[in-house]
């Protein structure tokens, strides 16, 4: 597969928004679907639609099949040791909240601190919040530099003896920065705490290793990564997810029940109270499939150029403030920015009105935006099937904006 | 979505109210005061209202946010100015009504309160132009009781 002819795969994008062809560009909110992975969905639901795990009839086993079937698939794709540690829930929120309540609430006490940065997004902040809350334990910022890339001297500093439970995200939605994870990941376990990671923003978008990293625990969402919405993944090492308990309690998970005491099943089943997100997980399988066949240095390379080539002619509009890095190599594919005197509200509707989609907001990072001076700000994210004539779009909407809200004054 | 749409979304009344913000300020001493923020979009708004004997005699505002909501926060504090809260509360609900794309009694004078009526075809502004609108009543409706 040719990722100049990935397009071709997504039906959505092939259609008028406001008169304009669609310009998509807030993959980084939701990435569009390809026909693989809605097929995969459509041909459970209509051949072998089945609860898993449960009867022996020929449909519930094909429906097993496919669903522990993706999960081998999600074991792949991050390079995890076994199934046992992939856990399939709701999403990177999901996945993050169910570390702090089951692992956090476990292990922590007074005392005990908790490190994350500015830059997490609402989802990796608030379950350490409600930690720190429960346990008494502190919760700690590491600073960010002026470009919003991380210090490893200030990690050191950051990170002491009592720190037990770092949580970092591998890729900003907001400053497009990617982190380096791995160093972290050394300073928090020779201080002996565990790293957790949001890779929300980075595992549509680059290989990610969990062993290479050797980080302790991984959350992502199949929905930003051509997948469907409501399923996502929480990886964790072995040895930790067999001391933690479930939080979720009901069908599925359990070994025994009896009146007043119950045991629970192995890994990874004992996380996945009730019927599990069978189709998500399918879907997601299909998706996994997809990038791979596209390959994700493949994917990464071109949404790179287009960064690069979209903060060069971005950087051109007079009045654009752009945040994070300056320097293509330390951004993934997405740029925020807000237009002088022009509200981002009105930056995404006047783009709108040309098909161009937009984020604007404070994109689930109200600390970050304090942190930037800025309530609010305008975002275009790159995914696979994006093309440098979609950034020129954008850049003559902006100054299509520029225009419009002078001329109106 | 043609500029002519655009073109009644940012009417010109709307921005020299975003331009040009009446009323914006805080009150000081037995005022109300409202906080209401939008938080899908991070918009701001905190209103102080004095009010005498069942009337608005006085409101300002301060926030932060796009040029709808902003503009909005203006023209509602000049419109409910001298009102009483009945009177107020009345309009609030023909600006709902008018955000809603619905009938709206139109023998009411809504001044530059019209210029609005263009947000009704972008659904995802309408929230922006009843912020202001809903802190108002907020504050009304807590006062009456």
């Amino acid at each position: 597969m040719n990722i100049s002819d990935v397009r071709s795969y997504f039906p959505i994008l092939n259609q008028e928004v406001n008169g304009n062809p669609l310009v998509y560009l807030d993959s980084a909110a939701t990435s569009q679907k390809p026909i693989q992975v809605i097929e995969a969905v459509d041909k459970y639901y209509r051949e072998y639609n089945s609860n898993v795990h449960r009867g022996v009839h020929t449909l519930g086993t094909k429906a097993t099949d496919g669903y522990e079937g993706a999960r081998d698939k999600v074991r792949k794709f991050i390079n995890a040791k076994s199934t046992q540690e992939i856990i399939f829930t709701r999403g990177t929120t999901t996945a993050l909240n169910t570390v702090a309540a089951s692992y956090g609430r476990a292990n922590l006490q007074e005392g005990d601190e908790i490190v994350i940065t500015y830059m997490e997004h609402h989802s990796n902040i608030i379950p350490w919040q409600q930690l720190a809350k429960v346990t008494g334990a502190t919760l700690k910022y590491l600073p960010l530099q002026e470009d919003g890339t991380i210090l490893l001297e200030d990690v050191q500093e950051t990170i002491n003896v009592n720190t037990k439970l770092v949580s970092v995200t591998m890729v900003s939605n907001v400053l497009g920065v990617m982190n380096p994870i791995k160093e972290i990941t050394q300073i928090a376990h020779s201080n002996g705490a565990v790293m957790v990671v949001d890779g929300a923003q980075a595992a549509p978008h680059m290989k990610i290793d969990v062993q290479d990293l050797d980080i302790d625990f991984l959350g992502f969402s199949g929905h930003k990564m051509c997948g469907p919405t409501g399923i996502g993944v929480l990886y964790g090492k072995k040895q930790l997810l067999e001391n933690m308990k479930p939080i979720e309690f009901g069908g599925e998970m359990i070994d025994f029940v009896d009146l007043y005491d119950s045991t629970w099943k192995e890994l990874p089943w004992k996380f996945e109270g009730g019927t599990p997100i069978i189709a998500g997980a399918i879907g997601l399988g299909a998706a996994i499939d997809f990038l791979t066949e596209v390959g994700l240095d493949n994917i990464q390379a071109h949404e790179h150029r287009l960064a690069a080539y979209a903060l060069e002619k971005m950087s051109t509009v007079e009045g654009m403030t752009i945040y994070g890095p300056k320097d293509a190599a330390k951004r993934a594919g997405l740029v925020t920015f807000n237009l002088e005197d022009v509200h981002p509200h009105d930056v995404a509707t006047v783009l709108d009105a040309e098909g161009i989609a937009v984020r604007a907001g404070h994109h689930c990072a109200q600390p970050l935006m304090k942190w930037l001076k800025a309530s609010a700000t305008a975002r275009a994210s790159f995914y696979l099937y994006n093309t440098e004539e979609e950034i020129d779009k954008l850049v003559s909407g902006l100054l299509k904006t520029k225009e419009y809200f002078s001329d109106v004054f | 979505m043609s500029s002519n749409n655009l073109d009644q979304l940012y009417r010109q009344v709307i921005m020299d109210h975003y331009k040009n913000p009446r009323n914006k300020g805080v009150l000081e001493d037995d005022s109300l005061t409202i906080n209401m923020n939008n938080p899908t979009c991070g918009d701001r708004i905190q209103l102080t209202l004095k009010v005498n004997d069942g009337k608005v005699t006085d409101a300002k505002f301060e926030g932060e946010g796009c040029s709808i909501s902003m503009s909005s926060a203006s023209m509602m504090t000049q419109a409910i100015k001298g009102k009483d809260i009945k009177e107020a509360l009345k309009l609030s609900t023909i600006f709902s009504d008018m955000m809603q794309g619905k009938d709206y009694d139109e023998t009411q004078d809504l001044g530059d309160i019209e210029a609005l009526s263009g947000v009704s075809k972008f659904p995802a502004r309408i929230k922006c132009a009843t912020l202001a609108w809903k802190a108002m009543e907020k504050g009304l409706k807590e006062d009456e009781q």
